[in-house]
């Protein structure tokens, strides 16, 4: 079964707009889903630059999906639903 | 605080724009098309009835980030206008706070309110239980005259059927002193003369309503002056960017000021002499002492509790002492206080050695629209490293501790915690200024806000990992030096 992937970008954008509230991942995450799941903080994933218009960061990606917006009950959702997939 | 949410991000977002147009080519050209920028014509409504109200609302809290107040617009003036006058504008407000009263139409008014749940009972306890007469039965059911009721709330606990509800308003509910009612028209307004600056209502109104007043456009004039503009950033900073304060200064300095200082130095000065004044103190017999570095505390003492003045410590705010060294060392400087407090802009205002305030969602805001990655930069160096117990100043409990500390006789400091000021804290701090006792206690660490500074409106971060954060951080950092 393979990892599901999570990147949060700590770039300043995502982290001033509401990603620093994101931090609380790396408690539950490991909590919750042992080694399934990696947790990585990224640096600036470029999104808010080709989506500014929309005001959309904070982004975290899960996978190859964006979670625009990010909270952590958004990211969490997202990971139940990649690892659904599996 | 809540520090995200809707709203906030609104604010920040127009802070952005507001910043990135007054670094383009026409600044009130820019500012005037935020609104229009933001909600452009087609766009989905997010919010409310249709893109026009929107873009008005967004041209509203435009006017509070230029540093205008929102109830003395008459609507004929452009942002272009506001822009042009605030590039003129040579003094700042000692008013802070600014409601825009179009997002207050959507709250009804505070009311007891009796609802469809009413059984019209037989026992009729409500009826019985009013000490004012406001209830009487109509059609075999409860009505209450609100002329008459003091929303006492009696009638809410006697009800068996929880039939009877009050009517909050978040922003009157708040505020810890009174200051804000929404009036007849059923507009929100602040009463300047008894608000504490405390940022409560701003955090609490779920439409966004209460703005802080910006000098970011005052301050971004500056830099754009041939004087130097230093910063000096509260010991609260910490954990609230990315990266370490180290590669804040860097950050900083990249976004156009010439300096940074940590206003931890001026926390070391402060504990040390609040240490010594405490044993003078309790030497000449008073019973307790209590802190005097919260700005908000301070409008209290001055505005509603004058009795417990004898009672508080003379020793000067860690923000007095740093802008005092940095006036010293720089006299022709601009100086900026950075922290997340509204109080701390009152403060700023009566101190001469302070020229501008702006919070960290302003910070915040610069660093995006200057593009700065602060995790990717190098670190600076801060001439003075303040020590841990400074540098803990910004959470409840740190402000005592560091007054122990640099005490040789730890032990004989006893200290009580005031961790946020509300009715009840105040009244707790009323009856120690009367009686002139506090029971076990001899220092009193009064806080406004919950949880201390990293609680105050404008935090970028939540307060559990802030906290960590600062914890983490000044495990390394030097202990005080006793008195």
């Amino acid at each position: 079964m393979e990892r599901v992937t999570v990147k949060v970008c700590t770039g300043t954008t995502c982290f001033v707009m509401g990603g620093a509230n994101l931090q609380e991942l790396h408690d539950i995450i490991p909590k919750k889903y042992d080694d399934k799941v990696e947790l990585t903080a990224s640096n600036c994933l470029g999104l808010c630059s080709i989506n500014w218009e929309y005001s959309r960061a904070p982004y975290v990606k899960v996978n190859e999906e964006v979670v625009s917006e990010a909270t952590v009950e958004k990211v969490i959702a997202e990971i139940e639903r990649q690892l659904a997939k599996q | 605080m809540n520090n995200s949410g809707q709203t906030i991000h609104l604010k920040k977002e127009i802070l952005v724009r507001i910043i990135k147009a007054f670094f383009s080519d026409n600044f009130e050209r820019h500012t005037r098309l935020i609104p229009y920028d933001m909600r452009p014509k087609g766009m989905e409504v997010p919010y409310r009835c249709c893109v026009y109200k929107e873009r008005a609302i967004i041209k509203d809290r435009t006017i509070a980030g230029l540093g205008f107040p929102i109830e003395e617009d008459d609507e004929t003036v452009s942002l272009a206008d506001y822009a042009k006058q605030a590039l003129e504008r040579k003094e700042i407000s000692d008013k802070n706070l600014t409601v825009l009263q179009t997002a207050c139409k959507g709250c009804a008014t505070n009311r007891i309110y009796v609802t469809d749940l009413c059984q019209g009972c037989v026992a009729r306890p409500c009826q019985s239980t009013c000490k004012f007469g406001a209830i009487s039965i109509v059609n075999g059911r409860s009505v209450i005259d609100d002329t008459k009721c003091k929303k006492c709330q009696m009638c809410i606990n006697a009800c068996p059927y929880k039939a009877i509800v009050k009517i909050s308003v978040p922003c009157e509910d708040s505020c810890p002193v009174g200051a804000i009612k929404k009036d007849e028209t059923g507009f929100a307004s602040i009463d300047h003369d008894k608000c504490i600056n405390c940022g409560r209502c701003t955090a609490a109104c779920p439409f966004g309503a209460v703005h802080e007043r910006s000098q970011i456009i005052d301050i971004l004039k500056a830099m754009k002056s041939d004087k130097k503009v230093i910063a000096m950033i509260a010991p609260s900073i910490i954990g609230q960017f990315p990266g370490n304060i180290y590669q804040l200064k860097t950050a900083i300095i990249n976004s156009g000021f010439d300096d940074v200082y940590e206003v931890a130095q001026g926390a070391d000065i402060t504990a040390n002499t609040e240490a010594k004044e405490f044993t003078e103190r309790m030497g000449n017999g008073q019973n307790f002492m209590t802190t005097s570095c919260c700005a908000g505390y301070n409008q209290l003492i001055k505005k509603h509790l004058p009795e417990i003045k004898p009672f508080v410590s003379d020793t000067k705010t860690p923000l007095y002492y740093t802008a005092e060294i940095v006036k010293k060392e720089h006299p022709v400087a601009i100086t900026v206080f950075v922290s997340p407090c509204v109080a701390k802009r009152a403060e700023g205002y009566d101190n001469r050695n302070v020229d501008y305030v702006m919070n960290y969602e302003e910070l915040g805001a610069l660093f995006i629209a200057k593009k700065i990655q602060i995790a990717e930069l190098d670190e600076g160096k801060y001439t003075v490293e303040a020590s841990k117990q400074a540098r803990n100043f910004g959470y409840s409990g740190g402000v005592a501790e560091s007054v122990k500390k640099s005490l040789k006789d730890e032990d004989s400091v006893k200290p009580c915690i005031v961790n946020g000021l509300n009715k009840d804290s105040i009244k707790q701090l009323k009856k120690y200024a009367t009686d002139g006792v506090c029971e076990g206690c001899n220092l009193i660490e009064v806080m406004c806000c919950e949880g201390g500074c990293i609680g105050g409106n404008a935090t970028i971060n939540n307060q559990k990992t802030a906290k960590k954060l600062i914890d983490n951080f000044t495990q390394n950092s030097e202990d005080i030096s006793k008195i």
